[in-house]
């Protein structure tokens, strides 16, 4: 495994064109990421799942990325041909969305979408990639992974859906994985199976892991360190396990509007967000 | 006086039967939270109350009223519902002035004009949204009115089908915060679906668990200070949501 980091961002800036000229959504963001786990929060319109997108270089025309320097594994993602560029999604860096009902392909079944991944970034025989699947499957828990295979999407449930989505995500055996918002659309008690699996997964591989979440709880409970982002800026940066001891007003102010579960206060304290719009 | 009474009741849509055989009463001021996953029935029951899930045997009760299979003009008056998705629950070419004067038009109350105006200082919107249309609203703005809508008739009761579930966590805050000021304030009594078991925590009285269309434990809802459960799947849900990490011992 190599010391130098997974992957490098300097001063990366996302901005989308309006009659009233260009937005930034994005504003200079920089961190360095090695193979550990790191967690992006925020609210609506902060900027991560953009930070997410950006870094696979998914931003969609009219928007425009740029940065001063952006290189994974000591390759420089900025200046990589659009071929090339495809070539790396998926095989070494790939990204799980939101709601599996929207990423998985209706008319396909199962087994041959989480082929069609592997095969395009490997050469394989029939057989093997048969193998691999039905592997893979397995190391995501799916029971009776023959069966599951030739199911269409709609067939399975949610928390399924998005089990498949990982068993696609990961099986041509990528270096970082992007997760965004990866359970937002499950129940809890099946949002804890499938973070408890990445987490599995990630650690008995080696991966890096960006999870991108507006769940602070959550992002505590799965990552070694923390990026709070508001208005397109990091706030804070911290360690995990030091979320509690955040001392920027915004990542305060949303530690305290979450309700407990031994629930003592009359009124959830609300940010005001008049009080660091400067910053 | 309970505030709602439900009785054996079984709720189908087409062949399936969703819910069966629930029975609760709601105290009349009384917050009450059901919860469960996905599909366990829970926002059917609401739908049942409301009128939007005709096919049910049983008996409902609202206000010591039974309610009947069909439309009843008279029990919009006293029962409201407010929707999950504030994206999806208001119609996109309604002005919010329209969307707050359509009940009082339907049943012919007069002086529209001062009502729709207090009941959006109560709810907190600033005068000019009035004349916006939803697109023109963030989400906790459209949640707002969405709750506005459901209070124009004056009702006692209050059907709240996740009502956060779509916003931020600190958005969430400002629309909790309400929610409790406005029970306070007129007295309403909440029935509440959430999945969310901290806001259980922050808005209610009780909650009744639903497991697979059939509730399978009513529980005070202090009981989620130490997690004391008797129901093997309330336990298994408790523990999901993560249990209480600020309880030492």
């Amino acid at each position: 495994m190599s010391q130098s980091p997974l992957l490098e961002l300097e001063n990366l800036r996302v901005s989308f064109p309006t009659p009233k000229g260009r937005v930034e959504v994005v504003k200079g963001l920089s961190f360095t990421l090695g193979r550990e786990r790191l967690g992006i929060v925020g609210e609506s319109g902060s900027g991560k799942s953009m930070t997410g997108r950006a870094i696979l270089r998914l931003v969609r025309r009219p928007g425009q990325q740029d940065a001063d320097k952006m290189t994974f594994d000591g390759i420089d993602l900025r200046r990589l041909s659009e071929r090339r560029m495809r070539d790396l999604r998926g095989a070494r860096i790939s990204m799980i969305m939101q709601d599996p009902k929207f990423s998985l392909n209706p008319v396909m079944t199962i087994g041959e979408q989480i082929a069609e991944a592997l095969r395009t970034h490997e050469r394989l025989a029939r057989r093997d990639v048969q193998a691999r699947v039905l592997q893979m499957l397995e190391a995501v828990r799916i029971n009776d992974p023959k069966r599951v295979m030739a199911l269409y999407p709609h067939e399975v449930s949610g928390g399924m859906g998005q089990r498949i989505m990982i068993a696609m995500m990961l099986i041509p055996r990528p270096d970082l994985l992007i997760a965004d918002e990866p359970t937002s659309a499950l129940d809890v008690s099946v949002q804890a199976q499938v973070l408890d699996l990445i987490d599995e997964l990630v650690r008995d591989k080696g991966m890096g892991l960006i999870l991108i979440s507006h769940d602070l709880n959550l992002v505590a409970r799965y990552c070694d360190r923390i990026l709070v982002m508001h208005a397109g800026q990091v706030v804070e940066s911290c360690a995990a396990s030091e979320l509690h001891n955040a001392t920027h007003p915004y990542t305060r102010g949303l530690l305290a509007a979450v309700p407990r579960m031994e629930e003592t206060r009359e009124e959830l304290p609300v940010l005001d967000r008049s009080a660091w719009s400067g910053t | 006086m309970t505030a709602i009474s439900l009785k054996n009741l079984d709720i189908s849509y087409g062949p399936t039967k969703v819910v069966e055989a629930a029975s609760f009463d709601v105290a009349e001021g009384e917050s009450f939270a059901l919860v469960g996953e996905s599909g366990s029935g829970k926002s059917t029951i609401l739908k049942a109350i409301a009128g939007l899930a005709p096919d049910w045997t049983g008996e409902i009760t609202v206000l010591g009223q039974p309610r009947g299979h069909s439309v009843d003009h008279g029990f919009a008056s006293r029962c409201q519902m407010v929707f999950q998705d504030p994206y999806g629950s208001l119609h996109p070419r309604k002005s919010v002035d329209r969307v707050l004067s359509e009940p009082l038009k339907i049943h012919g109350i007069s002086n529209r004009d001062a009502r729709v105006e207090d009941m959006l200082a109560a709810v907190g919107l600033d005068r000019r949204f009035r004349f916006r249309y939803p697109h023109q609203l963030s989400g906790g703005q459209r949640q707002r009115v969405a709750i506005a809508r459901a209070l124009m008739l004056e009702p006692k009761v209050m059907l709240l089908d996740e009502p956060t579930s779509a916003l931020d966590v600190s958005v969430q805050a400002e629309i909790l915060n309400l929610l409790k000021k406005l029970r306070r304030e007129q007295g309403l009594t909440y029935l509440m679906v959430t999945h969310n078991l901290p806001v259980v925590s922050f808005m209610c009285d009780r909650m009744a668990v639903m497991h697979k269309g059939r509730i399978v434990e009513i529980a005070p809802a202090s009981a989620l200070h130490d997690g004391r459960f008797q129901d093997p799947y309330t336990q298994s849900l408790y523990a999901a949501s993560g249990g209480n990490p600020d309880r030492k011992d």
